[in-house]
């Protein structure tokens, strides 16, 4: 295999975007990306979504994005893993460079949520839709089921939740794309509406249109494109069962563990290396439940963590989601996992602005679908 | 919800029919093909206990519109007696009064109607014993 | 000897007071308190209806019965509150009990004697030797119209009776019906609320019924009221089946145990069949037990049952309708009553 670079990115930003279709959406975002990585074609494509049929009724997005994007006839494959979608669609891109197969190829995420479908009932085909969805539960529900098993086990607090978006809101008042650029406090995050207890409005990531896209090259040519290209040092993916009923653990997310497991492996680093990560922070618990199983805090060590500034950008030990996180940067669903990638390729190219952590060498995204059925986590370098 | 797979779903959501694997005797609730433990594809039809604990819980309070008329509810994981765990509803209680580790027993209930026209669709929630 | 070999209630867990009615409409509670002798009612939770109540009561039944729902021949369900207009409520309860294929499926509308209806028959394919077991049940969720007097009352809940030659409990001694074309109560097709024509529900209705049926009962057995220990009828208020009781010769003590409607309501086609689930959870072998039901339309179905010595044996097989009656109630407001009740309307 050979290794593989990302030399360009592109995104709009997140956000409710009235006057914006599906398909202005994704194409602006590959337009911007195909201009700052400064090729002139690209010979595959793979666009990350989740559910474009349920939201605005089109399905076929692979064909219908390479149309609108004016690159027909190259191939174009949409992918879908619920949140995940985005990840594994630069993964998928990521292997047809590895192998040879193409030389430029261009990984898109997309969502756009905003066009009146039953947002609730669209995310919830993530989950399992015959023992978990037709019983009542909603994807809030479900993460709340782990916050409460993660708060009966490890003594997590209600305070330690709500430092998680607070730190995540900081962070995103500072990327000019964000959904959301304002500060929240803690008493502000506890006294939001329930959603589904101890679940509260603004523990949740928002509902968000929005597109992003990153164009991938192998190493040997990226030199004539950009003299910054960041490596691709590792991208796994791992699942977990669809029901959380299911899982060996309430409290572990299994498909993150075994992908970072690997991730690291094939890096050849430990945890203690990565300077910074971009995790999918869907509810406050997801975050701090991913921290602790990227191994970078014990098993209940991920909420005193947070509480702590652990993972703030100033003075944290890891900073997590300088990019504002999905809570603070916006969750367009297929486009979130592409998303992270691109703030990896800013921090490590140095044009991160006042999100920047200081020596960035080492990141890692971590994407994951449902409440954890499939995880894709990339390990990014620069060179 | 479509007739053809409320029909298949009914062993299921009214009888708690799940299988067992008759290789390592794991129980899978709804029944599987294949065992993803010791990959046997065996499995005799067995109708779990209805009584078990709750693990885990929550308050749905925002529901999708099929449910919204119900909320406040609360949902739960619970792990039957024969060791299969399962997300239900919990039925007739004081949201606030529930506990993790508090004994549930499955009963036959009404889980959403398909809108004004549509099929009854019945299935279990657990209530406190 | 034919007759129950298993019986079994459900009744809902919520309630609402007469007081808590009354005050949204602005009426006196102490005075409706008297006037219907009754002070409370069961309310169905918003997952709950015939079909799911059926099937609770019917678990109960199979408790007692201690028979293998493989052998259950017939289900029949008496009701005035089938979910389905067409498709009956049994097809949904033999499924969820493991009962059939090999079965015959029914439902039984006569407003509140459906219930009864649905046992006589079943105790009839026994009699006639067509199968070995049948089930018999009646069971409701009633609305009564906002603001009208029988929003006090309608109620829900519901018993299951399991008919077979062994084992008997409570044998079937005698059986009559009396019917005849008296609009005192219906609901026409599509429409949400029944209608009924006031004080025409009494004496031409409830009474001419129920007193027909009762004294040709008692003729064609040859028994006195005094020959029996206990007395039940249909209750759609408290006072009804006390005044019938009283008119046909029985005593308060006699309807003492079956009558039930001040705790429970209405719950029509569970009235009488419930009363007489109460009697059995604490009758003793030997005790005669007369029951008459009415439903509106109208007609009555009288029964008369002996206790067997087997009754000891299942009593405490099962929730008691007392039990059910007397504890775990969780109390409603009326806000919270109307929106189990669907009678909010909402935007759709």
């Amino acid at each position: 295999m050979k290794d593989v670079a990302v030399i360009g990115v592109g995104m709009t930003k997140f956000g409710e975007l009235w006057t914006k279709s599906i398909k202005d959406i994704f194409v602006e975002a590959a337009l911007k990306a195909i201009e700052d990585a400064r090729v002139d074609h690209i010979d595959s494509m793979y666009v990350g979504c989740m559910s474009s049929g349920l939201f605005v009724g089109q399905e076929h997005l692979g064909a219908v994005m390479a149309d609108y994007l004016g690159v027909s006839p190259i191939p174009s494959t949409r992918v879908e893993s619920a949140c995940a979608s985005g990840g594994m669609a630069f993964r998928q891109a990521y292997f047809e460079v590895a192998s040879g197969n193409s030389e430029i190829v261009l990984a898109g995420g997309v969502e756009k949520m905003t066009d009146g479908a039953d947002v609730t009932e669209a995310l919830a085909t993530a989950a399992d839709q015959d023992y978990e969805v037709y019983q009542g539960v909603t994807f809030p529900g479900l993460y709340a089921m782990i916050a409460n098993a993660h708060m009966y086990q490890y003594k997590t607090t209600r305070k330690q939740l709500a430092a998680v978006p607070v730190k995540n809101h900081k962070n995103g008042f500072n990327n000019p794309n964000a959904q959301f650029r304002s500060e929240i406090s803690i008493d502000k995050v506890l006294s939001s509406t329930l959603v589904a207890d101890p679940i509260r409005l603004l523990d949740c990531s928002p509902v968000s249109d929005g597109g992003a896209a990153v164009i991938l090259c192998s190493l040997d040519i990226a030199k004539k494109f950009t003299k910054h290209p960041i490596i691709i040092k590792a991208s796994t993916q791992a699942s977990d069962t669809i029901a959380l009923h299911s899982r060996k653990s309430l409290t572990t997310l299994n498909s993150v563990s075994k992908a970072a497991e690997k991730a690291y492996k094939i890096a050849g680093i430990t945890p203690k290396q990565i300077d910074f990560a971009e995790v999918h922070d869907c509810f406050s618990i997801a975050e701090i439940v991913v921290s602790e199983d990227l191994g970078f805090f014990e098993k209940g060590g991920g909420g005193p963590a947070a509480e702590q500034g652990l993972t703030a950008l100033e003075g944290g030990q890891i900073p997590i989601n300088t990019s504002g996180g999905l809570k603070s940067k916006g969750h367009p669903v297929g486009a979130t996992g592409i998303a992270q990638v691109i703030e990896c390729y800013e921090q490590l190219t140095g044009q991160a602005g006042k999100r920047q952590v200081k020596n960035a060498k080492i990141g890692m995204t971590q994407n994951m679908g449902g409440s954890g059925a499939s995880c894709v986590i990339n390990i990014l370098e620069a060179l | 919800m479509i007739s053809p797979k409320y029909f298949r779903e009914i062993p299921q959501r009214y009888r708690l029919e799940a299988g067992k694997c008759k290789k390592c005797g794991q129980v899978y609730f709804p029944p599987r093909l294949i065992c993803p433990e010791c990959k046997a594809q065996e499995f005799e039809n067995i109708r779990l206990n209805p009584e078990g604990k709750l693990l885990t819980y929550t308050i749905i309070r925002v529901g999708s519109d099929i449910f919204s008329l119900q909320t406040p509810f609360a949902v739960g994981i619970i792990e039957l007696k024969d060791g299969v765990r399962l997300t239900a509803q919990i039925a007739d209680v004081d949201l606030d009064k529930i506990k993790i580790g508090m004994s549930l027993k499955l009963v036959f209930r009404k889980i959403q109607d398909e809108g004004a026209s549509g099929l009854h669709c019945y299935g279990y929630k657990a209530i406190v014993i | 000897m034919i007759g129950i070999v298993g019986f079994g209630s459900y009744l809902p867990r919520y309630r609402i007071k007469v007081e808590s009615i009354a005050k949204q409409w602005g009426s006196d509670p102490e005075v409706i308190k008297r006037g219907l002798q009754l002070f409370e009612k069961t309310v169905p939770g918003i997952d709950e209806d015939t079909i799911t109540i059926s099937v609770e009561a019917t678990k109960n039944a199979l408790l007692r019965a201690g028979i293998n729902p493989l052998d259950i021949g017939a289900v029949y369900i008496g009701s005035e509150s089938h979910p389905y207009a067409v498709k009956p409520s049994g097809t949904i309860v033999i499924d969820a009990l493991g009962i059939g294929p090999d079965v015959h499926v029914a439902s039984y509308e006569f407003a509140c004697k459906a219930g009864t209806e649905a046992m006589f028959v079943a105790y009839s394919l026994v009699k006639a030797g067509e199968m070995k077991y049948a089930l018999g049940i009646g069971a409701d969720t009633s609305q009564g119209a906002p603001g009208d007097a029988l929003e006090y009352s309608a109620s829900a809940g519901g018993s299951a009776f399991i008919m077979g030659k062994e084992n008997v409990v409570a044998e079937i001694l005698f059986t009559n019906s009396y019917t005849s074309d008296t609009p005192d109560f219906w609901r026409r097709e599509h429409q949400y609320y029944p209608r009924h024509a006031g004080r025409f529900t009494g004496e031409p209705a409830y009474f001419r019924h129920v007193l027909n049926a009762g004294k040709k009962l008692l003729d064609k057995s040859g028994m006195k009221p005094e020959d029996f220990k206990y007395a039940i009828f249909h209750m759609p208020n408290g006072k009804f089946p006390q005044m019938a009781g009283k008119k046909l010769g029985f005593t308060k003590e006699q309807l003492e145990t079956g009558w039930i409607v001040p705790w429970m309501g209405n719950t029509y086609s569970g009235s009488s069949p419930t009363g007489l689930s109460a009697v059995l959870d604490v009758a003793n072998p030997g005790d005669k037990i007369f029951m008459v039901s009415f439903g509106s339309g109208a007609g009555s179905d009288g029964f008369i049952f002996n206790v067997t010595d087997k009754i000891k044996d299942v009593q405490d097989k099962a929730t008691k309708v007392r039990d059910m009656l007397d504890h775990n109630q969780i109390y409603l407001d009326y806000g919270e009553y109307a929106k189990y009740r669907s009678k909010i309307i909402l935007n759709q």
